[in-house]
């Protein structure tokens, strides 16, 4: 039986994606972890995370678990969800600067202020809510059609240094990176867990994922 | 391609069933809670919003193995509000597998309850509800008071420099009522959410007074809200969601339809 680890390491509510997870495979082991040794044994593994930046290092680093991610992150299927995309990236402008896990390299930054929409409407921030994804090829969109919408929710967006590495972008209002994709690390900024039946098939081709593009 | 304006059906759970009122008094029984989330979960609902509106302190735990049970077959968005009170109330609610809860009296009797909500758990999850009415006389220019106890009891605050201090503080997302419409099926208070809207920098949810699909509609384009909340009309099934949409979609506003 596969397995796959989501990582517990108290930021945010882990009960939907260990739920969505169960209900897209059964077969698979769902285990919510905050060990190294289960991170380590588990055959895939997926890094949520809502919340502030300093908060979720903070975590990361008090509990040990920079290290595990890093290697992980190296040798088996990966998925990173929100802030747990977020966090890879090498550096972040929440809290006045902080220092991420530099595993995707690149900056995240917050959405520019002011910002108003093809009718001068202005644009909220956070960005909440269902928009569109547009992709390029990878196993994960498999069965997704092009430009389905899935949940955003965040004020803060990736921008990595190589823009190859971007695997789908959205539109708020310019083009940002919703997605990201190295070798066998894939990352989202929407909420696949709470992206209904799209979001269900994007957490079910991460479990049949073999972690090549 | 831009963001989708969302319908959210508000469910009144009363110890466990989902019920609603019509200003806030004369309650009919609609039924089971996940019965009623998968459904508006098959319509296309964008995501749910739970009020308890009993919120004694046995009911709590009701409420929250009804977001459990939600939270395992409803994979959209769900919102949780009435009776959150303490830092506790809302780590029970986020880990039952609600993504956001709504503060209401607490934050009006105790407005730092909000910044440290947001600080501990992301501006993300805090839903600032505000119940307004309208204070002005005729010919004056348009005032809102907040209200508290179910639209019984005015506080003397401003509806707009409240929402503003909200966001503010932390608020990721302001609710905003009208205790003026809310049960009465006449359409939002279209200069109320306006105002709301413009003042602040995060999305509002209008809600109060939606008695058929054009008032959504017009909550969009006339009131600016993000989304638009309402219960009545989709409980009786009067209205399905999927309708709302079309006819969202017909006056020009961009829904994600399934």
């Amino acid at each position: 039986m596969s397995s796959v680890a989501v990582i517990d390491y108290g930021m945010g509510n882990l009960h939907s994606i260990a739920k969505a997870l169960h209900v897209v495979a059964p077969e698979t082991d769902v285990h919510v972890v905050s060990d190294a040794a289960s991170i380590l044994a588990a055959d895939r593994v997926v890094f949520p995370g809502v919340g502030a930046i300093r908060d979720c290092m903070q975590a990361l680093e008090h509990t040990g678990l920079s290290e595990v991610i890093k290697i992980v992150a190296q040798t088996k299927p990966f998925l990173g969800i929100c802030l747990g995309m977020q966090a890879l990236l090498t550096d972040h402008e929440e809290n006045g600067g902080t220092a991420a896990l530099n595993i995707l390299p690149g900056h995240v930054v917050h959405f520019a202020k002011s910002l108003a929409d093809s009718n001068g409407n202005p644009l909220k921030i956070p960005h909440m809510g269902w928009n569109q994804v547009h992709y390029k090829v990878h196993p994960l969109w498999e069965n997704i059609p092009q430009d389905s919408r899935f949940y955003f929710v965040h004020s803060y967006f990736a921008k990595p240094n190589d823009p190859t590495m971007v695997a789908a972008s959205t539109q708020y209002p310019d083009d940002f990176a919703c997605a990201l994709s190295q070798d066998n690390v894939f990352a989202v900024q929407f909420h696949p867990e709470k992206s209904q039946a799209v979001g269900l098939q994007l957490l079910k081709n991460f479990l049949h994922w073999n972690g090549q593009a | 391609m831009s963001l989708a304006k969302r319908i959210i059906p508000c469910l009144d759970v009363d110890n466990g069933r989902v019920v609603k009122g019509v200003k806030f008094v004369d309650i009919r029984d609609a039924g089971d809670p996940v019965e009623i989330a998968r459904r508006y979960d098959r319509e296309g609902a964008d995501e749910l919003t739970f009020l308890d509106i009993t919120a004694t302190h046995d009911n709590r735990n009701t409420m929250v193995h009804v977001v459990e049970q939600v939270a395992s077959q409803v994979f959209i968005p769900l919102t949780v509000g009435g009776g959150i009170r303490t830092l506790d109330d809302i780590r029970r609610m986020l880990n039952a597998g609600a993504d956001k809860v709504g503060i209401n009296s607490a934050a009006v009797f105790n407005p730092e309850f909000v910044r440290e909500a947001a600080q501990r758990f992301g501006s993300q999850c805090i839903v600032v509800a505000i119940d307004a009415k309208k204070t002005s006389a005729v010919g004056e220019p348009d005032r809102w008071e907040i209200f508290t106890h179910g639209g019984r009891k005015g506080t003397g605050i401003n509806a707009i420099e409240w929402a503003i201090k909200m966001v503010d503080y932390g608020a990721g997302e302001i609710l905003l009522t009208s205790m003026d419409r809310d049960g009465t099926r006449e359409g939002f208070d279209l200069p109320l959410t306006r105002a709301i809207s413009s003042a602040v920098t995060v999305p509002v949810i209008a809600s109060g007074g939606v008695g058929n699909l054009d008032h959504l509609a017009e909550g969009v384009l006339e009131g600016k809200a993000d989304a638009v909340l309402a219960a009545s009309i989709f409980h009786f099934g009067e209205y399905t969601i999927e309708q709302a949409k079309q006819q969202m979609r017909s006056r020009g506003i961009e829904v994600r339809l399934a």
